[in-house]
């Protein structure tokens, strides 16, 4: 039987992601550029059994997504720019308490109001530094309709796998257009489910690392009673302010992240081979960057793309490969400069690093990288 | 057709052109197996001011989503018209609503003029199928899809009752085009 | 023979961080009492709450147990309670938690009519960061942040839940004690958003600085401003002026939030 293949729009492609990795519980709030994620889940999921409770505000809509996690639901909140500065507390209490979830941000124009139809990446450092206090994010940024159906199923892989907060960083242009998206049959992507505990209740430690980095979640109402807090605690899940616990604990979270990125790092290579001017790019900017590697190569210009489809944790050491075989680095983005600080601080200088930044609600087109690429060479 | 082909539809928020788009698309890519991809202008007004909805169509992958030049573009209203009828490829299309677009825009592209809106008010009866009666009509202009391709995205997105009516539409708007191409 | 708390307190996690005098034990142990004749398996129990003195309280309990962030206590609780209908879902909090930064997770927890016991601890003031006045501070009273007088009007907490549609509203008082457990055990059995508010004592953070000289000055004043809701009905305004009622203040029976959205699951799946 032929798969299905259906024209659809990102944000329903992340839904239906969503439900294809498992997803049986969405708490959200209405905001534009996001509000179709939450339309298809409010129709999809009690189809399937799942909820889909829509909150009193955006901070609500995190907490409950916190507290159903805490229970064993695969669960999704999805927002935009003025909602994701409202979550940033919470986000960083699922980093903490380890909570598997995963939130999308379709981002739009801002600061603030911004434009809520206009598309923007200027919410890429939030994502990393958004929620107080040191702690790992995993971010991605897929750039097409299938790829956000498909790199949602890993959102949830990499948050039950990692037991911590993923970010799903769209941009409006990938999360309103439309194009077709084949289904995936069940079973043909890998669907992964957070690890139960294997000791007895009486035993059972939510943050004892005895056994590796990642110590198995209970789910609430499986029989383990145990303690979920915000403040720093021990393995038994209990606050302590002991310095060498609290150490422990904080770099053991950032550690689980930090020592394996050979599992969460991906990333796209186009043309790279013999590329003397590099194009970082990523979601919908990456497009338009593919295409000024094209036509550049027409012109017998050596450029290639590296996108990064998981932005954090930055992919330091191919980056910093890449800077010591170009001339330059181009890196176009919907900001004024934000990934492009890490492409600087890996490439230490080995090579020039040029940023074009646009954020007046437009797309940055092809012919803009094809020139910068011109002047930089 | 390994190269990109732009179609932009814009008309009065409200008109069904982003649908008119939708359809396309979904009759490129699903029906015919192309790659295709849809955009639209969002505005904070629902209804009235004026809209846009582009897709783009190719054999090949396609990078950049949005518009560069477009081959094709349909103005059902002087305000879209206005605002939207520029960016024509050099020996492209204007499909122009003959009664609501009076002022006509002069360039290096081939202006073809059918009364859409009429067509589908007086003729079908019906003005929520000027997007079908359009849509028609962009493809008889442009042949960037089959005839049948088209027929079977529309039938495909309306409930049964509507069959007849939207068919007729889609078939009317494709032989005024080809009439006044003639 | 003395009740046994233990069974229901987590080993080892005692003594509690309040203050001698401070009314959370006395609720505490109320709770404890009203878990218990509820006969709740503290296995599918969720204790969920937000920040501050009152907030530390589900650390000590037995139970699955959640301290959120400074507010969203209700919000968490509706996130598990909605995932799995099955738990028996409590919330405990202060005044300023729930009703200050808290105030709309709460109001929009009662208007759900979701099936959670909500218990307010309502001391009239910020405890743990040093006695900053709350939404429920008297107006005039002193605060760390208030140093000429209160000049905020006050919340009536249950005034607030009922009005927002909770469908069980009780309010007891910290000398009260064989009350509390009473009106939370109603509350735990009541289908719906239960809110019970106990009138409780701070008197590191707001007695002394309000002419309280002891912790028993605090308790006889509750003792005097309470009057249940029977007696009330005898009373004249002006024999009412200054007091506040106890007891089970609303009751109603309307859909629970969780069994509506189940309705919404078979709708869905053509039932």
């Amino acid at each position: 039987m032929a798969k299905k293949v259906a024209l659809m729009q990102g944000n329903e492609a992340c839904a239906h992601g969503a439900l294809y990795a498992g997803c049986n519980f969405f708490a959200g709030y209405p905001i534009t550029p996001s509000t179709e994620v939450a339309e298809v889940l409010s129709n999809e999921l009690p189809k399937v059994g799942g909820k889909f409770i829509q909150m009193e505000d955006e901070i609500g809509a995190t907490a409950a997504l916190i507290g159903a996690a805490l229970t064993g639901a695969k669960a999704l909140d999805a927002t935009s720019g003025p909602g994701m500065s409202l979550k940033q507390e919470l986000i960083g209490y699922a980093c903490i308490a380890e909570v598997p979830c995963v939130i999308v941000n379709v981002q739009r124009g801002g600061p603030s109001t911004g434009m809520p139809t206009g598309p923007g990446q200027s919410d890429m450092q939030q994502a990393m530094w958004g929620t107080h206090g040191d702690h790992a994010a995993i971010a991605i940024s897929p750039a097409s309709c299938q790829e956000i159906y498909e790199e949602t199923v890993r959102a949830f892989n990499l948050a039950e796998k990692y037991r911590m907060p993923v970010q799903l960083q769209l941009d409006e242009i990938c999360a309103h257009m439309r194009e077709p998206v084949t289904f995936p049959e069940p079973g043909e992507l890998e669907v992964i489910d957070r690890e139960a505990p294997t000791v007895s209740p009486e035993d059972y430690k939510p943050y004892d690392d005895s056994q590796g980095q990642i110590p198995p979640l209970a789910s609430f109402g499986s029989g383990y009673r145990y303690h979920v807090t915000g403040l720093n605690k021990a393995a038994d899940g209990f606050p302590t302010t002991k310095a060498e616990l609290v150490d422990a604990e904080e770099r053991r979270q950032i550690a689980k992240v930090m020592d394996n990125l050979d599992d969460i790092l991906k990333n796209e290579e186009y043309q790279l081979e013999d590329a003397e001017v590099v194009l970082f790019a990523y979601g919908s900017t990456s497009r338009s960057a593919r295409y000024a590697v094209n036509e550049l190569r027409k012109e017998g210009i050596k450029a290639g793309l590296f996108r990064p489809i998981t932005v954090w944790p930055f992919p330091d050491e191919r980056v910093a490969e890449l800077a010591e075989q170009a001339k330059a680095i181009v890196c176009p983005e919907m900001n004024l400069g934000q990934m492009v600080r890490e492409v600087e601080r890996v490439a230490k200088g080995a090579c020039l690093v040029s940023h074009i930044g646009r954020v007046d609600g437009e797309p940055i087109n092809p012919g803009q990288i094809i020139d910068r690429v011109k002047e930089v060479l | 057709m390994a190269e990109r082909y732009e179609i932009r539809f814009s008309g009065a928020g409200g008109q069904g052109l982003i649908t008119a788009g939708i359809i396309l698309a979904e009759a490129a890519s699903i029906v015919e197996g192309k790659s295709a991809v849809q955009s639209q202008s969002y505005g904070p007004e629902a209804r009235g001011g004026a809209s846009k909805s582009e897709v783009i169509i190719s054999d090949g992958p396609i990078d950049y989503p949005k518009a560069t030049i477009v081959d094709a573009c349909l103005a059902m209203t002087q305000v879209a018209c206005d605002k939207y009828a520029n960016g024509i490829k050099p020996g492209g299309l204007l499909l122009l609503d003959e009664d609501f677009v009076p002022n006509v825009p002069e360039g290096d592209f081939k202006v073809v003029r059918v009364p859409i809106m009429r067509t589908a008010q007086e003729e079908i009866g019906r003005a929520i199928v000027a997007n079908v009666v359009a849509l028609g009509a962009m493809i008889a202009l442009t042949g960037v899809v089959a005839k049948e391709s088209g027929l079977k995205a529309v039938l495909s997105r309306v409930p049964e009752a509507f069959k007849d009516l939207n068919e007729k539409a889609y078939n009317m708007g494709f032989e005024k085009v080809k009439a006044a191409m003639a | 023979m003395a009740y046994d708390y233990e069974k229901s307190i987590r080993p080892g996690k005692l003594p509690h961080i309040w203050c001698p005098g401070c009314g959370h034990g006395i609720i505490m142990k109320g709770l404890i009492r009203a878990m218990d004749s509820c006969e709740l398996d503290l296995k599918n129990t969720a204790v969920v709450s937000g920040i501050g003195c009152a907030s530390r309280l589900p650390g000590y309990l037995d139970a699955c147990t959640l301290h959120t962030a400074h507010g969203r206590a209700a919000a968490f609780a509706t996130g598990v309670k909605m995932a799995k209908p099955e738990m028996t879902v409590l919330v405990v909090g202060g005044d300023g938690d729930g009703t200050a930064i808290g105030g709309n997770h709460f109001i929009h927890a009662c208007r759900r009519n979701i099936d959670i016991t909500y218990i307010v601890m309502n001391n009239n003031i910020y405890g743990m960061t040093g006695g900053q006045f709350s939404p429920c501070t008297p107006t005039g009273a002193m605060a760390s942040t208030t140093p000429y007088g209160n000049p905020d009007p006050t919340f009536d907490i249950s005034k607030l839940a009922i009005g927002a549609g909770a469908t069980f509203v009780a309010r007891g008082t910290a000398f009260h004690a064989t009350q509390i457990d009473k009106l939370i055990a109603e509350g735990i059995r009541h289908k719906g958003t239960a809110v019970i508010e106990i009138l409780d004592d701070c008197p590191t953070t707001y007695g002394r600085r309000n002419k309280f000289r002891s912790v028993v000055d605090m308790m006889k004043r509750l003792k005097d401003i309470a009057v249940p809701v029977a007696a009330a009905a005898k009373m004249t305004p002006e024999q009412l002026e200054g007091k506040v009622l106890t007891g089970v203040l609303y009751k109603e029976e309307r859909p629970e939030y969780t069994e509506q959205y189940a309705q919404v699951i078979a709708k869905a799946q053509g039932a």
